[in-house]
């Protein structure tokens, strides 16, 4: 396999657009194509992620439509549904293709419009991604899952359960403060200065997470340009290569053992990280799928970061915020940027190129800037994992 | 050149169909597998386990054990006039978990709860919208009444 490199990056502003979903991923495109400095006709794949398009817009087969949108020629498009990581599966694949020598370069990201559907229609879209036949007659969401594992995780480690809710809250508060310092958030210049009592008191949406303890629907879309490594300095000074990636998958909830320690999680870090011939002390940095406050702790553990049980506390005690034992979501994550379930994948890599560019948006740039970088996004409950190892130089 | 395929051989011993109608009569089927004596539920092609391809259908007892739930206070289109409800998960007696309702009072419904012995009390039945491939059932689970 060749290396692989990323040498443009996109990202529109999430929150609640005007635009359609093709729309708003012609704009990430578009800025990811000015930014590598290359051509349209460059592009020879598309690989974009895409959760509800036919709920949202009745539109499904988005990619073939994006690639037209672009006037990319009758070259291969493919929509990448893996619900909320169906952004990163779509870059892992491209990077994949592009590593086995099929193309050079090609467009990968990721976009949603889930506002227009409203909460409770969206609610039920999203949790179609958990298993229909067992968990849809139960009625679950997506908070109810999250719930159900922040409750496991409490009884697993004797936490009391108000102690946990406490600690899960420091996760909104630190992620609000990154996402209301980021302009292209959601949540810019709003709820920076959340405190542990806000998010505990908010509204419960499914015992014991807030409203404040999920992340929002949200509109957005992110894009890369990616290109074999070899070729990557003909086109910019600051390539970020793609070093490892991994995936996992789950399956119906009742199937998964411990909730809060998914295999299809572990296994996924632990392939990104035997590519990338790292581990993770080498990590200066990662964006972690904070769909739901406990979400972010459970990976944190997952991935190895923080031993089993330790992740809560460590949060706690700011190990996860600037000059702890690892940044976590410096971009405001999914809690403060927003999720745009489809291109949140991408965004996380934006935000960590971002960072290597020493680009992140003031006041929540790490220094120095990260040598390497990580991703870790969750579709479904536990369903599809993907992790995207990043770094500023080859092994 | 492998073996023909037999046409008539059916791969799935227990479907959803019959899973989900002994549920609405009382009883948790389950799949009893051949090659490591463990029960699969709900169904599966193979054992859920080894993978085993040779399964039995059998009736689990019913009973088990809370191993989380949560109050559903924002629900999905459709489950509007359920809320509040408490979806959870159970471990059977015989092993595999069960993702259920739990028929309990949601104002007392707190994280003492975990642990305790629950048993199959009922179904309950989703009529389904546009996309749920029609009606879905799922079992409802009661506190024992030695820990109530
Ligand atoms: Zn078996």
């Amino acid at each position: 396999m060749r290396d692989v490199a990323i040498i443009g990056i996109g990202h529109t502003k999430f929150g609640r657009a005007a635009k359609t979903s093709i729309e708003l991923f012609s704009e990430a495109a578009l800025q990811a194509i000015d930014d590598a400095g290359v051509e349209l006709k460059d592009i020879e794949a598309l690989f974009q992620g895409a959760a509800l398009p036919g709920f949202e817009e009745g539109q499904v087969m988005p990619a073939g439509f994006s690639a037209a949108d672009l006037n990319l020629g009758p070259i291969p498009a493919t929509r990448f549904e893996g619900a909320c990581a169906s952004a990163s599966v779509a870059i892992r694949d491209a990077a994949l293709w592009v590593g086995a020598g099929e193309y050079d370069m090609v467009l990968a990201g990721g976009t949603e419009k889930a506002v227009i559907m409203g909460v409770p229609f969206a609610t039920r879209t999203f949790a179609m991604a958990c298993h229909a036949p067992t968990e849809g007659p139960a009625g679950l969401t997506f908070p109810g899952v999250f719930a159900m594992a922040a409750r496991l995780y409490a009884r697993n480690y004797d936490l009391p359960l108000d102690a946990l809710r406490e600690k899960m809250a420091c996760v909104s508060v630190k992620n609000h403060q990154h996402g209301a310092l980021n302009p292209l958030a959601q949540f810019y210049n709003k709820l920076g200065d959340l405190k542990v009592e806000d998010v505990v008191k908010s509204k419960m949406v499914a015992d014991p997470l807030t409203l404040l303890d999920c992340c929002p629907f949200s509109d957005g879309a992110s894009a890369l340009v990616l290109c074999a490594a070899e070729d990557a300095r003909k086109y910019t000074d600051e390539p970020v290569y793609i070093l490892g990636t991994g995936q996992g998958s789950g399956g119906p909830l009742s199937k998964m053992g411990d909730l809060t320690k998914p295999a299809s999680r572990i296994s996924s870090a632990k392939a990104a990280f035997e590519r990338a011939g790292l581990s993770p002390k080498d990590i200066d940095i990662v964006e972690v799928h904070d769909c739901f406050t406990i979400a972010e702790i459970i990976a944190l553990e997952c991935m190895g970061f923080f031993e089993w049980g330790e992740a809560a506390d460590a949060t706690a005690e700011g190990q996860t915020e600037f000059g702890g034992k690892i940044p976590v979501n410096m971009s405001g994550g999914l809690i403060g940027k927003g999720h745009p379930i489809g291109a949140t994948g991408a965004s996380q890599v934006y935000w960590i190129v971002k960072q290597m560019r020493g680009e992140a948006p003031k006041g929540n740039q790490i220094n120095p800037v990260p040598e390497y970088g990580m991703t870790d996004t969750l579709g479904g409950d536990f369903g599809t994992l993907c992790h995207i190892i990043l770094g500023r130089t080859k092994k | 050149m492998g073996k023909g395929i037999e046409m008539d051989k059916e791969y799935l011993v227990l479907t959803y169909a019959d899973y989900e109608g002994g549920i609405r009569d009382g009883k948790l089927l389950g799949l009893r597998c051949a090659a490591c004596n463990k029960i699969t539920c709900h169904p599966m092609p193979v054992c859920q386990w080894c993978g085993g391809r040779t399964l039995e259908i059998t009736e689990l007892s019913g009973e088990g054990e809370l191993v989380t739930f949560t109050v559903i206070r924002i629900p999905s289109e459709g489950f509007e006039d359920d809320v509040p409800y408490i979806p959870c998960l159970v471990r059977t007696k015989e092993g595999p978990c069960v993702v259920g309702r739990l028929d309990y009072d949601t104002e007392r419904a707190t994280q003492e709860l975990l642990g305790k012995q629950v048993k199959l009390s009922g179904a309950y039945t989703y009529k389904g919208d546009k996309f749920s491939g029609g009606p879905r059932t799922c079992p409802v689970f009661s506190l024992e009444l030695s820990n109530d």
